[in-house]
């Protein structure tokens, strides 16, 4: 018998797009809940339309952007302007949801009349999860944004590279991937309540509230000792050495080693062969390994250029030193640790072909997750979910289709 | 007051014994925050977390870690040496009345103090363990060590991150395990909802390398699909285009904005050509070349851009960006529905206006200090029993009275004799 999901038989209807608002649902839908998407042809998912496409050929089911964030769900088209398809999508909260998920900037639920509510008044054990980058309300809520700029905002980009250099920018939608796990979160706490008491209620997050949980410490920091954090290279206030070493190889290869106690030290020069260097004096405390970092990371990699990264890796992890290769989208799909425990996980998706989708970061003992489907084509279960989820008739659906409110 | 009127919040009926070190320490924060019963448990003399910076004015004392009050907060707070006889007796009277025990220690260690989750299933059939480590509890790495860099390094994220012509480099303040522990709390939640309809308790085995590979998309999927690595590039990026800049120098620093293209360059372009035209600035953009889109309102598509065009309207804007500050910017695109952002320092987001309107920070009052002190508020706002801070982070064994005389009914002499063995 198939093991039992955790959300077996919980319903949400999947408003959200580009990025933390999908994942979560994802997420939901991987732990066993059924997922409605809903999107437009009319606006589509910017994700849809930007790379990575298979075979670089660009196209509208074709980006691998959009899927990983929206696997498991069944997939409809709305065109939410018209109210006819306003009529659909107040049909699936009243007569199915159990759970809203929207992900729109302040003003575009409510053109919709989905505004939260109108849509507890009809249903008020109805849970409604909203985010948007600064959240839905206050000044600056209708600035539109996604999270390749959010973490410019969200105080990332400004202690990301080297003290003597302009800011780098951290990589992808930052502040998406920082919020989507408490999205996740506060759903479920509001799940458990919601059991006791049969309340519902309406939870709203902002990436940038969720991003900055991150950071309270150097916030904090700036309020009490007026200190504003800047950019520290890969240097740390706790190991010496530390940082990124280039190993052998052709292109970049590189290892990234932590030293962060007497014994992992011992380890480390143990390893490297405790050369001449190490027994200087200088590098025999903590202290003395700070003082003199710069010169410390040279010898590192006078002894890191002559081995891989993998050989640098193992040898370190088999002493006890914390140590791992600095892997490229490459090296993660051959990760064995990965592959291992069956993170990357294969579907069929009926454009692209079979690729790779990612599971959630954690397992469970009893109720494993599931990827049960690639994520739907615009429009793919149109039918099935108007039809054998809502009990709509032909005739309904297909004046539906003449007025335009499926696309 | 009951402790638990105290706490009131949607997980008021859960206890959760905290065992972390800094590796799962914001797990137990985001759950007790949200009104659970969450009991710190720290080794004698104080959990290494404690030895964190920055310190309350710069004195470094374990009472006075930032990094511990900031993620500590609504704990309580025992002290208990797991590793002698009498004090793991005390924690399996502890799990009794606990629903979720949360640890971060290297795999196997628990298990050796015969701790494990099928010693304490044993003790408490329905108890949930959630387990946090840096390569989960399966797996051809899973006893092997690693800190936030190497997590950063392993997940993808230092590849594509710093400038091209030094090594690959990380976030300042790093992350890695802090995303794991929210990772953990929705699991955790996840395993309580279960065990709400089923009655089972389970074990949760939560992964930091996969919990950073969910914040380094989609590095596996433009390799699967494109056969492409993306790299690091400083502030550039390609997504299988020409190199885009996604930070631009400006006056005071530097502002967060990307040219892209389609719809994002149909918001963003209009009004910024616009906003150059009326300052005379136009630079690369007057340029009638026939690579010039006519409307940037039709979708312009970003693969087919060269470098060289690129390059030329970035300059374009970096020369118009270079007498304005990050605030006069950011104020015309907030006007103009342009997304262009300001790259916030730590200053700016403790004084960012739009965070102030939402009230998001807060007082937690420090009794010891006699002063509240401003704590980041919530990450989540709820209509119904929303979060809170119920109490500033437990100093060392502040709530051993509590909790060994009070609820396990522990006597005075009884408290003598383990404080002197070392046991609280």
């Amino acid at each position: 018998m198939a093991k039992k999901r955790i959300f077996e038989g919980l319903k949400i209807a999947d408003f959200t797009w580009l990025g933390a608002g999908p994942i979560a649902v994802k997420f939901m839908a991987n732990m066993g809940a059924t997922v409605i998407h809903i999107e437009s042809y009319t606006r589509p998912d910017i994700c849809r339309v930007s790379p990575p496409y298979k075979d670089w050929k660009p196209g509208i089911n074709r980006s691998a952007f959009f899927a990983i964030f929206n696997d498991s769900k069944y997939g409809i088209t709305l065109n939410l302007r018209m109210p006819q398809a306003q009529k659909v999508a107040r049909k699936i909260i009243n007569e199915w949801a159990d759970v809203v998920a929207d992900a729109h900037l302040p003003g575009i639920m409510e053109k919709f009349g989905l505004d939260k509510e109108t849509l507890r008044k009809d249903k008020p054990e109805l849970i409604h999860i909203a985010t948007a980058l600064q959240g839905k309300t206050g000044p600056y809520s209708t600035m539109p944004g996604h999270g390749m700029v959010g973490v410019s905002l969200g105080g990332l980009t400004q202690i990301t590279g080297w003290p003597d250099r302009d800011p780098t920018v951290p990589f992808g939608a930052l502040t998406d991937f920082l919020t989507f796990p408490h999205m996740i979160t506060a759903l479920i706490a509001a799940l458990i309540y919601k059991r006791k008491t049969g309340k519902g209620q309406y939870i709203e997050l902002s990436q940038l509230e969720c991003s900055a949980q991150f950071l309270a410490p150097p916030i904090m920091d700036y309020m009490i000792n007026g200190r504003v954090l800047g950019r520290l290279g890969n240097s740390s206030a706790y190991a010496a050495p530390h940082g990124v070493y280039r190993c052998k190889g052709e292109g970049e290869k590189w290892c990234a080693i932590a030293v962060s106690s007497d014994d992992e030290w011992r380890n480390f020069c143990h390893v490297i062969g405790n050369p001449e260097w190490t027994r200087d004096p200088e590098f025999a405390t903590f202290m003395g390994r700070k003082e003199k970092e710069n010169e410390l990371n040279g010898f590192v990699e006078e002894w890191t250029i002559n081995y891989t990264p993998q050989e640098v890796m193992r040898k370190m992890q088999k002493a006890g030193v914390p140590a791992g290769v600095v892997a490229s989208g490459e090296d993660l799909v051959a990760d064995p640790q990965l592959n291992h425990r069956r993170t990357h996980v294969v579907l069929e998706h009926p454009e692209i072909g079979p690729h790779f989708y990612q599971a959630p970061p954690y397992r469970f003992s009893k109720t494993p997750h599931k990827l049960t489907m690639p994520a739907p084509c615009l429009g793919q279960h149109n039918e099935y979910v108007l039809k054998d989820i809502l009990g709509m008739s032909d005739d309904e659906i297909a004046d539906l289709v003449v007025a335009g409110a499926l696309e | 007051m009951e402790e638990k009127e105290k706490r009131e919040g949607l997980l008021s009926d859960y206890r959760i014994l905290d065992l972390t070190d800094h590796k799962g320490v914001y797990c137990g924060k985001v759950l007790a925050d949200l009104g659970a019963d969450v009991i710190k448990v720290e080794k004698p003399g104080g959990d290494a977390t404690r030895n964190i910076g920055p310190f309350y004015k710069d004195i470094s004392d374990p009472e006075r870690s930032l990094y511990w009050w900031a993620y500590n907060t609504s704990k309580r707070g025992i002290t208990l040496n797991i590793e002698t006889a009498d004090g793991k007796e005390i924690f399996q009277r502890l799990v009794k009345t606990a629903d979720v025990v949360v640890e971060s220690s290297p795999r196997g260690y628990m298990d050796s103090l015969g701790l494990g989750y099928p010693a304490l299933s044993e003790i408490n059939p329905s108890i949930i363990m959630t387990s946090i480590s840096p390569f989960g509890q399966t797996g051809p790495y899973k006893n092997w060590k690693a800190d936030d860099l190497v997590g950063w390094a392993m997940a993808g994220q230092a590849y594509v991150t710093g400038d091209d012509d030094r090594p690959p480099c990380q976030i300042s303040f790093p992350h890695c395990y802090l995303v794991t522990g929210c990772h953990a709390a929705s699991a955790t939640l996840a395993a309580i909802y279960y065990r709400e309809l089923s009655g089972e308790g389970q074990r949760v085995d939560v992964s930091m390398q996969e919990s950073v590979l969910w914040t380094t998309l989609v590095l596996v999927q433009f390799w699967d699909m494109m056969k492409l690595n993306l790299f690091r590039a400083g502030s550039r990026r390609s997504m299988g285009t020409a190199l885009f800049r996604l930070a631009f120098p400006c006056k005071d620093g530097h502002v967060g904005f990307l040219i892209a293209g389609g719809q994002l360059a149909s918001i963003s372009m209009p009004p910024l050509i616009k906003w150059m035209a009326e300052e005379k600035m136009l630079g690369a953009f007057e340029d009638k070349k026939d690579w010039g889109p006519k409307d940037w309102t039709q979708k312009v598509d970003a693969m087919a851009l060269t470098q060289e065009i690129v390059d030329a309207w970035e300059d374009s804007i970096i020369k118009f960006f270079a007498n304005k500050t990050k605030a006069e910017i950011y104020e015309k695109a907030r006007e103009e529905g342009m997304i262009i952002y300001p790259v916030s320092t730590t200053k700016d987001l403790a004084e960012n206006a739009q965070l102030k309107d939402r009230d998001f920070y807060v007082e937690v009052e420090h009794p010891e200090l006699g002063k509240a002190i401003t704590y980041l508020g919530s990450p989540y706002k709820m209509t119904v029993a929303p979060w809170r801070i119920s109490r500033r982070a437990p100093q060392i064994g502040e709530h051993n009275q509590e909790i060994y005389e009070v609820e396990l009914g522990l006597s005075k002499d009884e408290m003598r004799l383990l404080k002197e063995a070392g046991v609280i």
